[in-house]
């Protein structure tokens, strides 16, 4: 077979396209993150002082737990009918496939979050040139949270009820992105540089994307054997 | 393909103990034994997809740990599960299947579906397909795979008559063409005699 990143393609290809065949799926994370925005200034109160200093927190909050949410999934339907037993004896580096799958679902759960986060931000009274800090931390940073939760959804799948274990593992690892995003938000509010935390989430990133790729690998492997 | 001292142990179960064979090539293994005996873990063992407490899995002189992404692409497995998307069509699933391991065309894909007999119902989504129909498309990402070694897992289950006649020819084919099969089933394989090896599983114990 050729080249490294032989399949990456097919697989990516092919989870899109089931990810479009089950439009319900797709727009759970997506809904979920609205709700948790919209009942915040139902139970605190909808002044727009306070809203504002909360918005970079909520937003944060909500975008990580719904990018947790659908994680679950990501390989338990491969595992129940058997395709990820063929994925691993395709005969491509299997890193490379986990990542392929770890993409389409970002592309499908975590993208969404991003176009969404200026509608939402506006709802909370962020002031709009905090937007593109909140859109790039995001953009950035829920590739991470994907790439984390697929390591704790790869190591649940072999067991039967996953979910809260699942959570339980990748939560704490995912708090750092949780606070540098945040506080990117807070800085841009108060009219200071973000680039900071920018460069400290993009740094996470690239560490994710080489090495978390590995772990899902093994993870996997485990879980079939 | 050579297996030596293979020792597995489920739980507190010894599944086999120092269980060897040697597959020649234009060779067909036929793995039989009574229902929870470890026919698939000994099939698992020998994919690769677990890991013996004893003993090591040679191809072609090369302990299969060694070059895992070698050794996959080498064979073809077909498990209980047959890795089928329910939501895409059996065309689609096929197309996807066969294309991470080599190229097609469709001219090509549509042949074999219409030699496993799946034309008709090609562009049906896989959830509606019955478990026959979804045993012979595994069939056909087997003889679309170009593997030399296949490794099937009860092939016959769900399939009528003529299907397990397809087998037993698909199989005489594939051992007349040089390439090698592992095949757990309960029933003969219909294989001819001069490729047919045998190996009987005792119960665990």
């Amino acid at each position: 077979m050729s080249g490294p990143m032989s399949g990456f393609g097919t697989v990516l290809a092919r989870d899109l396209r089931l990810a479009f065949r089950r439009p319900g799926e797709m727009a759970n994370p997506l809904l979920f993150f609205v709700l948790i925005t919209a009942i915040f200034p139902l139970g605190l109160s909808p002044e727009p002082e306070l809203l504002r200093t909360v918005a970079p927190g909520i937003l944060w909050g909500a975008a990580l737990l719904s990018s947790l949410l659908a994680l679950d999934l990501l390989f338990k339907n491969d595992y129940e009918d058997g395709s990820l037993e063929q994925l691993v004896l395709s005969g491509h580096s299997l890193p490379v496939l986990v990542l392929a799958k770890t993409l389409a679902h970002w592309v499908v759960s975590g993208l969404p979050l991003v176009l969404a986060a200026p509608l939402l931000a506006s709802a909370l009274y962020l002031p709009a040139h905090a937007w593109d800090t909140l859109m790039l931390g995001l953009l950035i940073g829920t590739p991470t949270l994907s790439l984390l939760g697929a390591v704790g959804a790869a190591l649940t799948t072999g067991l039967g009820t996953g979910s809260a274990l699942l959570s339980l593992l990748v939560l704490p690892l995912a708090t750092p992105i949780l606070i540098f995003g945040a506080r990117g938000v807070d800085l841009a509010v108060q009219g200071l540089d973000p680039v900071g935390p920018m460069y400290l989430l993009g740094a996470i990133l690239f560490l994710a994307v080489s090495l978390l790729p590995l772990a899902i690998a093994t993870a996997v492997r485990i879980s079939l054997d | 393909m050579q297996a030596e001292g293979l020792e597995l142990w489920r739980g507190d179960r010894c599944l086999f103990r120092d269980l060897s064979f040697e597959l020649p090539e234009e060779k067909a293994l036929h793995v039989s034994g009574p229902n929870g005996c470890g026919k698939t873990s000994l099939l698992r063992v020998l994919c690769g997809l677990s890991e013996p407490e004893e003993g090591a899995v040679r191809w072609r002189g090369k302990s299969i740990r060694r070059d895992r992404e070698d050794y996959h692409q080498a064979f073809a497995w077909l498990g209980h599960l047959n890795g089928f998307k329910a939501e895409l069509s059996a065309r689609e699933n096929l197309a996807f299947s066969v294309s991470l391991r080599r190229k097609t065309d469709d001219e090509v894909r549509n042949n074999t579906l219409d030699q496993v007999g799946l034309t008709a119902a090609a562009d049906l989504p896989c959830r509606v397909l019955s478990a026959g129909q979804k045993r012979r498309l595994s069939l056909a990402t087997i003889m679309l795979s170009a593997a030399r070694l296949w490794i099937l897992d009860e092939p016959f289950t769900n399939l009528d008559s003529k299907g397990r006649e397809m087998i037993s020819e698909l199989l005489n084919s594939h051992c007349a063409s040089g390439g090698a099969a592992i095949v757990a089933a309960h029933q003969e394989l219909g294989v001819e005699q001069p490729y047919l090896q045998h190996l009987k599983m005792e119960d665990a114990v």
